[in-house]
């Protein structure tokens, strides 16, 4: 029988089902599909895949600024796909960096800041981290019932449009005697209660706008020979308890002061996490799942704590994902070289590392019989070297990492500002040195 | 029990170090000479920072208890703890960027190093840097930033602190996620350090090499 990872980038790689806009779409589709499956099956592929992770980039490169790409989702379509067609990467996102900025702020959304609003229009928008929620407060409650806890606690606390909706009673109560039933709808009647569902009405009409262009450019972008990045996002669950409740420097105190409760709560969010991952692979087709790994960095915390504490529960999410024949790719934030041995403990041909920061050849030699390796190209080479240094560092880049196949070339991080000649270069370079013979 | 503050605050051991500082408290003792030990504890933690034995999340626990334990000693504290300090520093997040997670802690780091740390937050405008710089002088200046949108915004913030003369009386280093010698020379910034130990070592460096 074939094993679920094979089945499941067989059907990718083949395109069935879509649509392409010529034959030869259709078959720059299917070797590129078939490139990125064979790196993560670590199979050598025809060369080495390069998949630039255009954050801001599509934008800024076409003299628009970040307001207008997270305020208009046409223009930012249009940014994206002329991205595309200059640059032909293996893998492409479209638009989707460029988050719906009125969706947020008709939530009244506090932890993003805006380009445009409260920093330069050409700067990429912000997370603004808070410890939303005091330790005591948060385990118990989220234990109890993440639902309630996200909808009564958490949401009327980083949004301001939401707050009434503190008022609530718990769905749970929302069945039971008639008495009880007919007192709980009483808050719904409430001006402020019903003008916060407003408000999330409406930042639902944006999403939908938004999704719509989305889904309508991903449809685009495979019809002319292109694959998608991935079918959605999951994350470790501690980066999950400490990124939106409880802070990085929160998170790190529960290490101390709460460690049974921070543990409980990992564990909680392990099938949550997992679910965040199957069900846009089940709906897309696409087999590749992105993480973006915040809190688990050399330095961020001891080896013992990395492995009590981040990698266990990671580990059973990427493992709930490949069960299912899904790819886990995750993004290493930061510095990771201390923690290569550790993360190694998964699956062969199952998953793809994508560093920010790491010595490439250790990486390599510890991590090349197990998972692909994805990066390398500073965001710094891109924004202010040359050309010849970037192609420099493509070149010894694939001749330290690519040996054999497992290796995507692409930015360490996703970026902004970059100059056009060094990104050209990355990726021209990259499909005229990284040809296996 | 173990009494020794420094000893329980360095080996982090929370709930004993507050206990001990609340019964030396009452018990009248001299509430400078008990400050005094949980600074002598933090040099060790940042000690064993530098060693590689603690990581960040020890450094920041160890500087959740010294702050509850600076509450029970404050109110009782007649005079001002008299701290030596190594030479002045200015700090900062550059124009645009929010991020203060390692600005933090490389300032934590430096105060607890003997430095005297002026930290202006985040998104500081070139020119007040200049003006803190003019205000208290220092020798050293940090720039953070954690995006690749604010690679100008550096480069911007030397070239201010130049046009206002005050180049040659500062040595500037940046640091932060995205950061590194090649930024470093695209800012004209002197040095880049890609860790709060590194940035300390280098500052000690500087003093030392200005003395």
């Amino acid at each position: 029988m074939m094993d679920k990872t094979t089945e499941t980038l067989k059907r990718w790689a083949s395109g069935q089902g879509l649509e392409f806009i010529s034959p030869e779409a259709k078959a720059g589709y299917q070797a590129r599909a078939q490139r990125i499956a064979d790196v993560i099956q670590l199979r050598v592929p025809d060369r080495v895949p390069v998949a630039p992770s255009f954050g801001m980039f599509p934008y800024l490169d076409q003299g628009l600024t970040c307001e207008e790409a997270v305020f208009d989702y046409e223009k930012a379509h249009r940014a994206a796909m002329k991205t595309l067609e200059e640059f032909e990467p293996d893998l492409f996102l479209g638009s989707g960096y460029a988050f719906p900025a009125p969706m947020f702020e008709a939530l009244g959304y506090r932890q993003l800041r805006w380009p445009g609003r409260a920093i330069p229009a050409h700067y990429v928008y912000q997370f603004v981290e808070k410890e939303y929620v005091r330790a005591e407060e948060f385990y118990p409650a989220f234990l109890a019932d993440p639902s309630d806890f996200m909808f009564r606690v958490y949401l009327p606390r980083v949004c301001a449009n939401l707050q009434p909706l503190q008022r609530l009673r718990p769905w749970a109560e929302s069945f039971g005697y008639y008495l009880t039933m007919c007192g709980s709808y009483a808050y719904f009647g409430l001006p402020e209660v019903q003008a916060a569902l407003k408000a999330l009405m409406k930042a639902g009409e944006e999403s939908l706008k938004w999704v719509t262009v989305l889904n309508r450019q991903a449809g685009e972008i495979m019809a002319r020979g292109f694959p998608l990045y991935e079918a959605g996002e999951s994350a470790a669950p501690y980066d999950l308890v400490g990124d939106w409740f409880r802070g990085t420097a929160g998170v790190m105190t529960d290490m101390f002061r709460h460690p049974d409760e921070l543990l409980a709560v990992m564990d909680k969010l392990v099938p949550i996490a997992i679910k965040m991952g199957l069900d846009p692979g089940r709906d897309s087709g696409h087999p590749i799942i992105g993480f973006m790994l915040h809190k688990g960095a050399d330095g961020f915390m001891s080896p013992r704590q990395f492995e009590t504490f981040y990698w266990p529960p990671l580990k059973k999410v990427m493992l709930g994902l490949i069960e299912e024949g899904l790819v886990p790719m995750l993004l290493c934030e930061g510095e990771y070289t201390s923690r290569l041995e550790t993360i190694a403990d998964i699956p062969k041909g199952k998953c793809l590392y994508w560093f920010e920061k790491v010595d490439w050849a250790r990486a390599k030699e510890i991590l090349g019989e197990t998972a692909c390796l994805r990066g390398g190209i500073p965001p710094s080479l891109l924004h202010s070297g040359t050309v010849q240094e970037v192609k420099d560092r493509v070149k010894w880049l694939i001749d330290t990492a690519g040996r054999g196949g497992g290796l995507i070339v692409d930015c360490g991080i996703w970026f902004d500002e970059a100059r056009h000649e060094n990104v050209k270069a990355m990726i021209d370079f990259t499909k005229e040195y990284g040809v296996y013979r | 029990m173990n009494k020794d503050l420094v000893f329980l605050l360095s080996e982090l051991k929370e709930k004993e170090a507050l206990r001990v500082t609340e019964e030396r408290l009452a018990a009248g003792e001299d509430p400078l000479a008990v400050f005094d030990e949980a600074r002598k504890a933090m040099q060790i933690v940042g000690q064993r920072f530098a060693e590689g034995k603690y990581f960040i999340p020890e450094l920041i626990y160890s500087g959740k208890i010294l702050e509850a334990v600076s509450e029970l000693v404050k109110p009782r504290l007649t005079r001002s703890p008299q701290a030596q300090t190594l030479g002045r520093f200015v700090l900062g997040t550059v124009a645009g960027d929010l991020h203060d997670i390692g600005k933090n802690l490389v300032g934590f780091m430096l105060d607890i190093n003997g430095f005297e740390v002026h930290d202006l937050g985040v998104d500081v405008p070139p020119q007040t840097f200049v003006d803190k710089i003019k205000e208290v002088r220092p020798r050293i200046v940090g720039l953070s930033g954690f995006l690749t949108s604010v690679y100008q915004a550096l480069r911007d913030t030397v070239e201010a602190v130049r046009a206002a003369g005050l180049r040659d009386q500062v040595k500037i280093m940046i640091g932060g996620g995205v950061m590194d010698d090649k930024i470093r020379e695209f800012c004209g910034a002197d040095a880049y350090r890609s860790d709060a130990m590194a940035a300390v070592a280098l500052a000690k460096e500087w003093i030392g090499a200005a003395r």
